[in-house]
């Protein structure tokens, strides 16, 4: 077979670029994005290289970012522009490939090896591309040539920001070997104090390792860790355009009062699955799982998940699928009774749930609107399309006439907490095996 | 948002295929410029200006200048 090229290729720190590009007087300064830096909550999502070097990590609550940088700037994150900007990034990737597989929002690997012939060799491919995301994004990326995924990736990983690393097959001992083990995928902190027991530092000693000595060590995992540090993986960049670029979207909310009874669970639902729902058909996303959320009172919290008939982006079927995952996982106070204690051998106090505070639904193993399935007999798709056609159109108010133009009948029961701000989101990036 | 983005008003015309041309534009003290030709078109960020979006380079009192075209549908150019 002959040899692939890959190329893998990371937005520098994504998000802070792109706010930066939008704040030229920001430039120079440590800039963080994430949280809100008004309501003293949150964490870094992303640091620019400025605050990076003083030591802000992303994850640090923002307090602790301010530490150790007091002179940084917290931006608040606007997901809806990262996704443009990944999606313009994937426009220009696809002017040299159809083969691109998005890894989260900012990073895709690349198989170019049929254009090789007509554009030069992956190096100068990767040129063109950094060039043209300079001049037409405004952002620099790190990109790293070679002949199989995991070695590119390494490559992207290797120098930053604004670099391009070969990682040939005459190159990645002399290059990735000394690299510490941990800095290959899938090796995390749990993996890297095992392997550290055995001996193992960098990449170099996985790859000389005995294959069996590494399957007694760290499990399945071995082998295939091994066949990675030897530049044997050869999983293939997916083509099938049916995965979205993320895993999941979903929305939560602190309500401004705790909710007591089942009729305040569903208003909070459905307001912020509407908004979980918008966002979907927002960028041609359909979601095959729903999760909720939900945190008492004393903040014990815990998640609840299940899949849904059909890939859905319509309100009505993720609130409601929120809300009979809730009515199987918690009871309120109100829905119970003396006797159902009893029958559980509990005290009443003990037997029900704490009145909530917090609840959160998502929509996660998302498809986009490529994405077909087989139809199902006691579905009607008629109804369906028409539950899909009104959502359509209440977007379309809403864009003309704002948010509250037009509402569901059961917002108006409770308007205190059919108010609450559905703004804040969270989009979370794919796994390798995924 | 910094002072050198300057959000401006532009006539535009549509040619018959479909491309969208600016023919004049009004500067914030509310001249009208006169765009006497458009020399290049092509997606382009601008880092002064901070934004990204189609990037018209055009000939305005003899001078070359850019406008951009963002995708929020609103024209800025970069103040000097």
């Amino acid at each position: 077979m002959k040899e692939r090229v890959i190329l893998h290729s990371d937005i520098n720190c994504c998000y802070a670029s792109i706010e930066l590009l939008h704040h030229p007087e920001l430039r120079g300064k440590p800039v963080a994005v994430g949280g809100d830096p008004e309501a003293r909550h949150g964490i870094v999502l992303t640091a620019d290289y400025i605050a990076k070097k003083k030591g802000v990590k992303t994850g640090m609550a923002l307090w602790q970012a301010r530490q150790v940088c007091p002179d940084i700037v917290f931006v608040p994150p606007r997901m809806d522009l990262y996704l443009r900007f990944s999606r313009m990034a994937h426009e220009i990737y696809a002017e040299y490939t159809d083969r691109q597989e998005p890894y989260g929002i900012d990073e895709s690997w690349l198989d170019v090896t049929d254009s090789v012939s007509i554009k030069g060799d992956g190096y100068r491919i990767a040129q063109e591309i950094s060039n043209r995301m300079k001049s037409e994004l405004g952002i620099t990326v790190s990109i790293g040539v070679s002949f199989n995924k995991i070695f590119a990736k390494l490559g992207s990983d290797y120098k930053k920001p604004d670099a391009i690393t070969t990682m040939y097959k005459d190159e990645f001992r002399t290059k990735a070997w000394p690299l510490p083990a941990s800095d290959l995928l899938y090796v995390g902190r749990s993996t890297e104090n095992k392997l550290r027991k055995i001996g193992i530092n960098t990449i170099g000693e996985l790859a000389l390792c005995d294959e069996r000595i590494l399957n007694d060590q760290v499990g399945k995992m071995g082998s295939i860790l091994w066949a990675f540090a030897n530049g044997y993986d050869d999983s293939p960049v997916k083509v099938e355009n049916t995965s979205a670029p993320i895993k999941s979207i979903g929305n939560s909310t602190t309500t401004p009062r705790d909710l007591e009874t089942d009729d305040d669970v569903k208003v909070v639902m459905y307001v912020l699955a509407e908004s979980v729902a918008a966002r979907l058909r927002e960028n041609g996303f359909r979601c095959r799982t729903v999760e909720i959320s939900l945190r008492d009172k004393d903040l014990y919290s815990f998640i609840r998940q299940k899949k849904v008939k059909n890939a859905t982006n319509i309100t009505s079927e993720i609130a409601e699928a929120g809300y009979e995952l809730y009515k199987q996982y918690y009871r309120l106070p109100e829905n119970c009774n003396v006797r159902d204690a009893a029958i559980s051998g509990k005290y009443l106090e003990n037997f029900y749930m704490k009145p909530l505070r917090s609840i959160g639904i998502r929509g996660a193993d998302l498809v986009n609107d490529n994405y077909w399935e087989q139809l199902d007999l006691f579905t009607s798709p008629e109804f369906r399309e028409k539950r899909m056609k009104a959502d359509v159109a209440v977007d379309s108010i809403r864009k003309r006439f704002g948010f509250f133009s037009v509402q569901r009948g059961m917002m108006l029961g409770d308007t205190i907490l059919s108010a609450v701000n559905a703004q804040e989101h969270t989009i979370h990036p794919h796994g390798y095996f995924g | 948002m910094g002072d050198d983005k300057v959000y401006v008003d532009v006539t535009a015309r549509f040619t018959k295929d479909g491309r969208l041309i600016p023919v004049n534009m009004i500067w914030k003290d509310g001249h009208v410029y006169e765009i006497q030709k458009v020399t290049d078109v092509r997606r382009a960020a601008s880092l002064k200006a901070g934004g990204v979006g189609l990037r018209y380079t055009c000939l305005i009192d003899g001078r070359t200048s850019h406008i951009f075209y963002e995708d929020n549908n609103l024209w800025f150019v970069e103040s000097r």
